[in-house]
């Protein structure tokens, strides 16, 4: 299964790394026609404001919204900024991938960047504990009913999935154990042969 | 039990992913609130708040030091991406005084007058994570060694030549290659030669890369200059006066952060580099006489 990882810019390399050691082709997505070949989509950390920029100039927001509203997409921390329907700390613009509203750098500066334990609550497995990488993190402040919880810290909704799109707050990427790969893959297994069927 | 990076093992980590967010990206140095909102809207991942970039530092002459805590404030408080700054190397009391005020990054930066001729800063007591610049590999394990999160290869900045940041890069990407074909019997007398810590070359042998990112500073001033750094090995580049000491600088700030998304696609490179008016006039690093070099500065 191809599974792109947007990468105008941000912390690629690590998804490509979960991605290969889990059996599943990732590879680099830059462009409308480097999209339409994926069966899902992950939008790493990075600078959110850098992806708009680029996303602008070069296009991408028309083809990355069709592309979501038919296929499974996870936001990772500026991911999951651009995938809100809206932000704050300042306000700015985004895809309204998920119907959340996200608080950016709602932690801190980097001193407040810190390494917590996190329970996930993904459904059909017991609960597994990790330890989470939050760097200068956002919060998911409000959500729509439909979203589901599928992990908390400190009472805040850190991963969250809606449909087949979803979001995470912290770094699975650069943590040992690939749970949220895993079940990323599961989404975009479903969606896929939901597709073809 | 929250980890608050201060110490080594998942501080370093932690330090570390900060530095991995601003991979394929540009950190621009910035001199005012003015120049750091418009490096924000061209599209770069983090600015370096500093009174004075290198060329002016080099024009000037006189001792170069920390900036205004409330200049570096201002800036932090107009942008929304990650700020860093600069402490001299070895002065830890600038480095307490940066990480008091919060902010990003600190740049231990040979940019600035040495404080100390024989040490860097301690920077494993620190929270904030640190860069350091490297101009081989023997440097960048010591710096790692010390605690450094992030490598950039030095260059000579405030010259807008890129001879010396291409010099370093080969110099440290080549002796890491060089590592990688020894056997683990020749890892010590490797590491005395480098004069590096044995344990952090051992693991290059196994990676064959730094346990750290590795960017690249110095001298670059056009979107070649950045995909050409890219092409290279760099992660990330930094530039400084390249931008603000150009005709006109919000154009080349986007245009070279186009330039490094894009680094190894000639076409767009190609459309990135019209009509961006003169770049810096610079200087030639062969005419900077030897004793104004930035680069030898670090030990």
């Amino acid at each position: 299964m191809r599974i792109g990882v947007f990468a105008l810019q941000g912390a690629v390399e690590p998804h490509l790394h979960k991605l290969r050691n889990l059996g599943a082709e990732g590879f680099t997505v830059r462009t409308a026609e480097e999209l339409a070949t994926c069966a899902g989509l992950i939008v790493p950390g990075g600078e959110s404001t850098t992806f708009l920029r680029l996303i602008g100039v070069y296009g991408l927001r028309q083809p990355l919204q069709d592309f979501a509203a038919a296929m499974p997409v996870w936001g990772i921390c500026a991911g999951s900024i651009l995938m809100a329907r809206e932000v704050e700390n300042p306000p700015q613009e985004s895809l309204g991938i998920m119907p959340i509203r996200v608080r950016r750098n709602a932690y801190g500066r980097q001193n407040e960047s810190f390494i917590g334990e996190v329970t996930l609550n993904l459904p059909g497995r017991a609960p597994i504990t990790q330890e989470s990488v939050f760097i200068r993190a956002p919060q998911i402040v409000a959500w729509d009913d439909g979203a589901r919880i599928l992990a908390e810290h400190d009472g805040k909704p850190v991963a969250m999935r809606h449909g087949r799109h979803l979001t995470t707050t912290f770094h699975p990427e650069l943590s040992e154990p690939e749970h949220l790969h895993q079940y990323f893959l599961n989404i975009c297994d479903g969606a896929n042969s939901r597709a073809s069927a | 039990m929250a980890d608050n990076g201060s110490e080594k093992g998942n501080g370093l980590r932690l330090k570390t992913g900060l530095a991995e967010m601003l991979k394929g990206g540009v950190i621009m140095d910035v001199v005012n609130a003015e120049h750091a909102k418009i490096s924000e809207d061209a599209g770069a991942v983090a600015v370096m708040a500093l009174e004075r970039v290198p060329s002016d530092i080099r024009r000037d002459g006189g001792v170069a030091r920390m900036s205004d805590p409330s200049m570096i404030e201002e800036i932090m408080k107009t942008v929304s991406i990650p700020v860093m700054a600069k402490c001299r190397i070895g002065h830890f009391a600038e480095g307490q005084i940066l990480q008091a005020m919060g902010v990003d990054y600190i740049d231990e930066s040979e940019v600035l007058t040495p404080a100390d001729e024989a040490h860097h800063v301690d920077k494993f007591a620190f929270k904030t994570p640190f860069v350091c610049g490297a101009t081989d590999l023997g440097e960048a394990l010591r710096r790692i060694g010390e605690g450094a999160c992030l490598i950039r290869s030095k260059g000579e900045a405030g010259t807008g030549d890129i001879v010396e940041a291409v010099r370093h890069m080969r110099a440290i990407i080549g002796e890491m290659r060089k590592v990688q074909q020894m056997s683990e019997m020749e890892l010590m007398s490797e590491a005395k030669q480098l004069g590096a810590p044995y344990e952090l070359v051992r693991y290059v042998r196994e990676h064959g890369a730094l346990p750290v990112p590795l960017f690249s500073a110095g001298g670059i001033a056009t979107p070649a200059d950045a995909s050409l750094m890219m092409q290279l090995g760099a992660q990330t580049v930094f530039v400084g006066s390249g931008i603000f000491k150009s005709d006109e600088p919000a154009k080349r700030a986007h245009a070279i952060v186009k330039a490094v998304a894009f680094y190894d696609k000639p076409a767009e490179l190609l459309n990135v580099s019209k009509g961006l008016g003169s770049a810096m006039s610079g200087i030639a690093r062969n005419e900077v006489p030897e004793e104004q070099r930035l680069a030898g500065r670090g030990w």
